[in-house]
C-alpha cells in the first residue's frame, strides 16, 4: 500500500533538507522523495502549507499502566501522543507494580502493540522497586527490550548505590536517566524556594536540591563512563553544570520540559492552582531564559514533556497534598511552535533536532530521516492552526494541564507511524 | 454585598486599608458589648457559622466560637475527631457537604496553605481563614492591629519587630504585610535558619540579631518557638535561642518607655519570654486575646450583615 | 432627591412640645428621682440631652443620660445593613431605674422593639417609658409612646424627618417626599422616619 504525501515543506537537518518535496511511502518506509511524484495505486494526501518532519519522540511520559489506569492507560496515552504529533514515547517505569523485571517490560511492550499505533518504548527501573537500594534486573529488562533505566519520580539518594547502578548499566550500553532531587535538601518542598514559597507559605524546593544531584551524577558519569541523561532540568545552575560536563567531553545529555520553559514560579498565585505543582518546581523567569538559551545552543539536547496525567479528584486536593505534574503530550508542540518557532527564537531545523532526532540518538533508537529507506515515522505540522488549550479538548484521560486557557498557533495535523496514520487531519485514528 | 470590599477573608491583602479600619472601628463597638454583663447581641440570629478546624486549635477556635455565640449565630464546631476528613473525605467533598447544609459562614483552620481558597470554589458561604499552614492568619493580624491601634492611636511611623520563627509563621505572614501597608516599619528578627527564603516578600527589613534593633522598637512582637520545629534542628538548643532572642530582665530594661510586648500565645515561659516579661504591664498578650473576640465579631458582622439571602452570592 | 412637602413643627413648636413632655415626665414619675434618659442614635440622643437639660432647669437634678445604637439589634440586618456604627454609651447602671427611652419619630415600632432588646441587655430597669417628638402612625408592632410631641398623620410614601440646628442648619420636623418617579431608598440606621 502506497501513500503519497504531496506539497509539504519537508524539514530534516540530518540530511540537510528544507524544501517543498513530495514523499512516497510504501510498506512502512520512505521509498522516494522528489518533485511532482505521482502514484498509480494508493492514496495521495495534499499537505500544501504544512511542514513534514521526522516523527517526534517524547522520551519522558507516564502512561500509568499497569496500576493507575484511572489516570491514563497505554491506549489513551498513545492517542494523546498521536494528537500531540508524537510517533513514539518512552514510558517511565514508576507504574504499579514498578517495571523492574523483563516480564514487566514484555507486558508493557506487548500491551502497547495491541492497543495503540504510537510506538511505546520501555524504560526500566534503575533500582529494585524504585527503592534506591538494590540493583534491578537490568539484563533481564534489556533482553525484553528496555532502552534505558531510571528511578524517575525519585532521585537515587545514596551515592554508592548510584555509582553501582551506573557501573552496571554501562555494560548494556544504555543511558541512565536521572531524576535529580536531593531529598535532604528538598524535604517537603512543593514550589521553588524563594519569593513565591515565602509569599504563599509553601515549603521551598531549592535549586541546590537539584544541582547538587546533577553535579554528583556528572561526577559519577565521569567515574563510571556510563551515559547519563539529566531529566527535566530546571535551573540555570544545572545548565551551567551540564555545559561544563559537555565541554569536558562526558557522555551527558539532558532534556527540558515545556512547562519549565514556558511557565515560571510567577504564575503561582493565591489560587494555589495545583496544575502548576511540578517536580522539579517551576523556577524563576531567569531560569526559563537560561533553559531557552541552552535549548537553542544545544546544551540541552531535547524537549520531553514529563506527561504526568492525574485524575481530577487528585489535583483538586490542597496544593500541598495534590500530586506533582502536568500533562504535556498534547500541548508541547503547540507551545514550542508558538513561543519559540513563530517568534524566530528556534529554527525549524533545531525543532526537528530537539524533538525528533535527539531522543532517538540518546535512546539508541534507529534514526528516522527524510530519505529513501528510512522508517516512515513522520509528523506533519500545520503551523497556522490557531487553537486554545481547554480541559475539554484533551484526548488524554487527564485534564491536569498547566496550560489551560493558553492560545496557541500551530499543531500536528497528521502523524504516520510505520507508514500508517495515527493522526489524520487533526483527528486521532487509532 | 456587605460592607467590606471582599466576600471572603483569606489573606490579609484581601482587605484594603479602609476595610481594615472599618473592621477595627466596628470591633471597638463590639469590645464595648463584651464589657457588658450580658455579652450577647441578636444580630446574626438564624445564621449558621461553622468552625471547620482541621488542625487542633483551642485558642482561635474558642475565640471564633465565642464571637459567633455573642452574635446569636448558630455555631457548629467541626474538629479532626468529628470531621469526615479522618475518614478520607477530601476538602472539596467536605465543602460541598457543608454547602448542601446552607451554612452562611465557614471559618477554616487547616495545616495546608491555600485550603480556604478551595472552600470558596466549592461553596456559597463566606469564608474566613482561621490559619492555613505556614501561609496566613488574617484574624490574628487584625486583632494585633486592633491592639496596636488602641495603644498608639496610629500605625504610621511605628517600629515593629517580629521576633522568632518567621519561616513557619502564618501570623507573621499576615501581620507584616498589613503593618507595612498601614505605614509601620517592620523588622523581622531571626537566625537565618528560621527565616523564609525571601523575607523581603513580607515587606520587612531583616535582622539576624535582636540587640541592635531592640531599642528603636515600639512593638516587640514575639513569636512562639515550637518544640516540634526544634526537632528539625534549626537551633542548637532552646537555651541558646533564649539567650540570643528571648526577652528577659536585661532586655526588658532596655525597651523604649512606651514600648509594648505582644505574643500570639501560647507562651513558652523562659524561652521567648521570661516570666517577668510575660507578667509585665507592657505585655499585652491578654489584651490581644480579649480583642480577638471583638475583631472576629466585627468580621462576622461585616461579612454577613447586608447579606440579604442569607447565603453569599 | 427628597423634597420638603410641609413643615409640621417649627423650632418654636418643638420647643413648646419639649417643655410639655418634660413636665409630663416629671409629673408621671413624681419628680426626677431614679429617672434616666436613653436616646436612640442619631437624633434621639440629642433630644435626650435636651430633655435632661430642661429637667435640670426645672428640678435642679442632673439625670443620667445615655445613648443607644440599635444597629446590632435590628431585625433587618440583611436588608438595612449599614456598616456605620455609632457608639452606645450608657455610663450608669440601669438596674432598678425608670428609663425614658427617647427617639425623634415613632413609626413602625421596630426601632423601639430593637431598643428594648438592647436596653434589656444592660440590665433590668424597673420601668421603661417612651418619649417621641412625633408619632406618625403605621405601627407594625404593639408599641405605644408615653409622651408624644405631636401626632402627624402621614402616608407610607412620605418621610418624616426631625432636623436639628447644629446638624442640619435648622430645627424643624418636616414631611419629605421623593420626587415623582423616584424610589425611596432604605432608611438610614437608627432613623425610622
Amino acid at each position: 500500500m502506497a501513500l503519497l504525501l504531496k506539497n509539504a515543506r519537508c524539514v530534516d537537518p540530518s540530511v540537510g533538507l528544507d524544501a517543498v518535496v513530495d514523499v512516497l511511502l510504501r510498506d512502512g518506509v520512505i521509498v522516494e522523495l522528489g518533485c511532482d511524484l505521482t502514484v498509480s495505486k494508493g492514496e495521495t494526501v495534499d499537505l500544501v502549507g504544512k511542514v513534514l518532519v521526522p516523527g517526534l519522540v517524547d522520551m519522558h511520559v507516564h502512561l500509568r499502566e499497569p496500576g493507575q489506569e484511572y489516570k491514563e492507560d497505554m491506549q489513551s496515552g498513545g492517542r494523546a501522543a498521536a494528537k500531540g504529533g508524537f510517533t513514539g514515547v518512552l514510558a517511565m517505569p514508576n507504574t504499579k507494580p514498578v517495571v523492574d523485571t523483563g516480564a514487566r517490560v514484555s507486558f508493557l511492550l506487548e500491551k502497547a502493540r495491541e492497543v495503540t499505533r504510537t510506538r511505546v518504548y520501555a524504560s526500566g527501573a534503575l533500582s529494585h522497586g524504585l527503592g534506591g537500594e538494590a540493583l534491578s534486573e537490568m539484563g533481564d529488562m534489556i533482553a525484553a527490550g528496555a532502552l534505558a533505566f531510571t528511578d524517575d519520580g525519585r532521585g537515587v539518594q545514596d551515592d554508592g548505590m548510584m555509582r553501582r547502578a551506573m557501573d552496571y548499566a554501562k555494560m548494556f550500553k544504555v543511558p541512565v536517566l536521572s531524576h535529580c532531587q536531593r531529598e535532604s535538601l528538598v524535604g517537603a518542598g512543593v514550589v521553588n524556594e524563594g519569593l513565591v514559597s515565602t509569599r504563599l507559605g509553601l515549603a521551598g524546593w531549592p535549586a541546590a536540591g537539584e544541582e547538587v544531584q546533577i553535579a554528583r551524577d556528572i561526577a559519577l558519569s565521569e567515574l563510571t563512563g556510563c551515559a547519563l541523561h539529566i531529566q527535566h532540568i530546571s535551573t540555570a545552575g544545572g545548565v551551567e553544570l551540564l555545559r561544563r560536563a559537555k565541554a569536558a567531553g562526558l557522555p551527558v545529555t539532558a532534556e527540558v520540559t515545556p512547562h519549565h520553559l514556558f511557565l515560571s514560579e510567577d504564575d503561582l498565585d493565591e489560587t494555589y492552582n495545583s496544575n502548576l505543582k511540578m517536580n522539579p518546581p517551576l523556577r524563576t523567569k531567569a531560569d526559563c531564559a537560561a533553559l531557552t538559551a541552552a535549548l537553542i545552543d544545544g546544551t540541552i539536547d531535547c524537549i520531553a514533556t514529563d506527561h504526568a496525567p492525574h485524575a481530577a479528584h487528585e489535583k483538586a486536593l490542597e496544593f500541598e497534598l495534590a500530586p506533582f505534574g502536568t500533562t504535556g503530550l498534547e500541548t508541547a508542540l503547540g507551545l514550542v511552535l508558538t513561543h519559540l518557532v513563530a517568534t524566530g527564537t528556534l529554527s525549524w531545523q533545531t525543532l526537528v533536532e530537539r524533538m525528533a532526532h535527539a531522543a532517538r540518538r540518546i535512546l539508541r533508537i534507529e534514526p528516522v530521516r527524510l530519505q529513501a529507506g528510512s522508517i516512515a515515522d513522520l509528523t506533519v505540522i500545520d503551523p497556522e492552526f490557531n487553537w486554545m488549550v481547554t480541559a475539554d479538548g484533551f484526548v488524554s484521560k487527564a485534564k491536569n494541564s498547566a496550560f489551560i486557557g493558553r492560545e496557541l498557533k500551530g499543531r500536528a495535523s497528521h502523524v504516520y507511524v510505520g507508514g500508517y496514520a495515527s493522526l489524520d487531519n487533526g483527528v486521532v485514528v487509532v | 454585598m456587605g460592607a467590606l470590599s471582599c466576600e471572603h477573608v483569606l489573606n490579609i491583602q484581601d482587605l484594603s486599608n479602609a476595610d481594615i479600619m472599618l473592621v477595627l472601628d466596628t470591633a471597638r463597638s463590639f469590645k464595648e458589648v463584651n464589657e457588658r454583663t450580658i455579652k450577647k447581641l441578636p444580630t446574626l440570629r438564624g445564621r449558621t457559622v461553622v468552625n471547620l478546624f482541621l488542625e487542633p486549635s483551642t485558642r482561635t477556635r474558642t475565640s471564633f466560637e465565642i464571637a459567633a455565640k455573642r452574635l446569636s449565630a448558630d455555631g457548629i464546631n467541626m474538629s479532626p475527631s468529628t470531621s469526615a476528613t479522618v475518614k478520607g473525605e477530601s476538602l472539596v467533598d467536605t465543602a460541598q457537604t457543608l454547602d448542601a447544609m446552607d451554612c452562611d459562614l465557614v471559618i477554616i483552620r487547616h495545616r495546608y496553605a491555600g485550603s480556604p481558597y478551595v472552600l470558596t470554589q466549592n461553596m456559597r458561604a463566606h469564608i474566613i481563614n482561621g490559619g492555613d499552614g505556614k501561609h496566613q492568619h488574617p484574624t490574628q493580624a487584625l486583632l494585633d492591629l486592633f491592639t496596636i491601634r488602641e495603644k498608639f492611636g496610629r500605625f504610621e511611623g511605628l517600629e515593629v519587630g517580629i521576633v522568632g520563627d518567621i519561616a513557619h509563621s502564618r501570623v507573621c505572614g499576615s501581620l507584616a504585610p498589613a503593618l507595612t501597608a498601614l505605614g509601620a516599619r517592620v523588622t523581622v528578627v531571626a537566625p537565618p535558619t528560621l527565616l523564609p527564603a525571601c523575607p523581603e516578600a513580607l515587606g520587612a527589613d531583616v535582622s539576624f540579631e535582636l540587640d541592635p534593633v531592640l531599642e528603636k522598637l515600639d512593638v516587640v512582637y514575639m513569636l512562639r518557638i515550637q518544640q516540634e520545629r526544634i526537632e528539625q534542628s534549626p537551633l542548637p538548643t532552646l537555651r541558646e535561642y533564649a539567650r540570643l532572642y528571648g526577652i528577659g530582665t536585661d532586655r526588658l530594661a532596655r525597651l523604649k518607655e512606651e514600648a509594648i510586648i505582644m505574643h500570639p500565645g501560647p507562651v513558652n515561659r523562659g524561652v521567648e519570654l521570661s516570666s517577668e516579661a510575660v507578667d509585665t504591664a507592657r505585655n499585652l498578650l491578654l489584651y490581644q486575646v480579649n480583642a480577638g473576640v471583638a475583631v472576629r465579631m466585627a468580621l462576622m458582622y461585616l461579612l454577613l450583615g447586608g447579606d440579604k439571602d442569607g447565603l453569599a452570592a | 432627591m427628597l423634597q420638603t412637602k410641609s413643615v409640621v413643627l417649627d423650632a418654636q413648636a418643638i420647643d413648646r412640645a419639649l417643655i410639655r413632655i418634660t413636665h409630663e415626665i416629671l409629673e408621671t414619675n413624681k419628680g426626677a428621682q431614679d429617672i434616666a434618659l436613653v436616646g436612640i442614635v442619631t437624633r434621639g440622643d440629642l433630644l435626650a440631652a435636651d430633655l435632661a437639660q430642661r429637667i435640670k432647669e426645672i428640678e435642679g437634678v442632673a439625670v443620667p443620660v445615655g445613648s443607644l445604637d440599635i444597629s446590632f439589634y435590628r431585625d433587618d440586618v440583611a436588608t438595612h445593613f449599614s456598616p456605620e456604627l455609632h457608639t452606645t454609651t450608657i455610663p450608669f447602671s440601669i438596674e432598678g431605674k425608670t428609663i425614658i427611652l427617647v427617639d425623634d419619630v415613632l413609626y413602625t415600632g421596630r426601632t423601639i422593639r430593637a431598643a428594648l432588646d438592647a436596653l434589656m441587655d444592660f440590665g433590668r430597669p424597673s420601668a421603661i417609658q417612651l418619649a417621641v417628638l412625633v408619632d406618625r402612625g403605621h405601627r407594625e408592632l404593639p408599641i405605644r409612646a408615653d409622651y408624644v410631641g405631636k401626632n402627624v398623620p402621614s402616608s407610607k410614601q412620605e418621610h418624616v424627618r426631625f432636623l436639628l440646628e447644629p446638624v442640619d442648619g435648622r430645627t424643624s420636623v418636616e414631611i419629605l417626599q421623593a420626587a415623582p418617579g423616584e424610589r425611596i431608598g432604605s432608611a438610614p440606621l437608627g432613623g425610622e422616619s
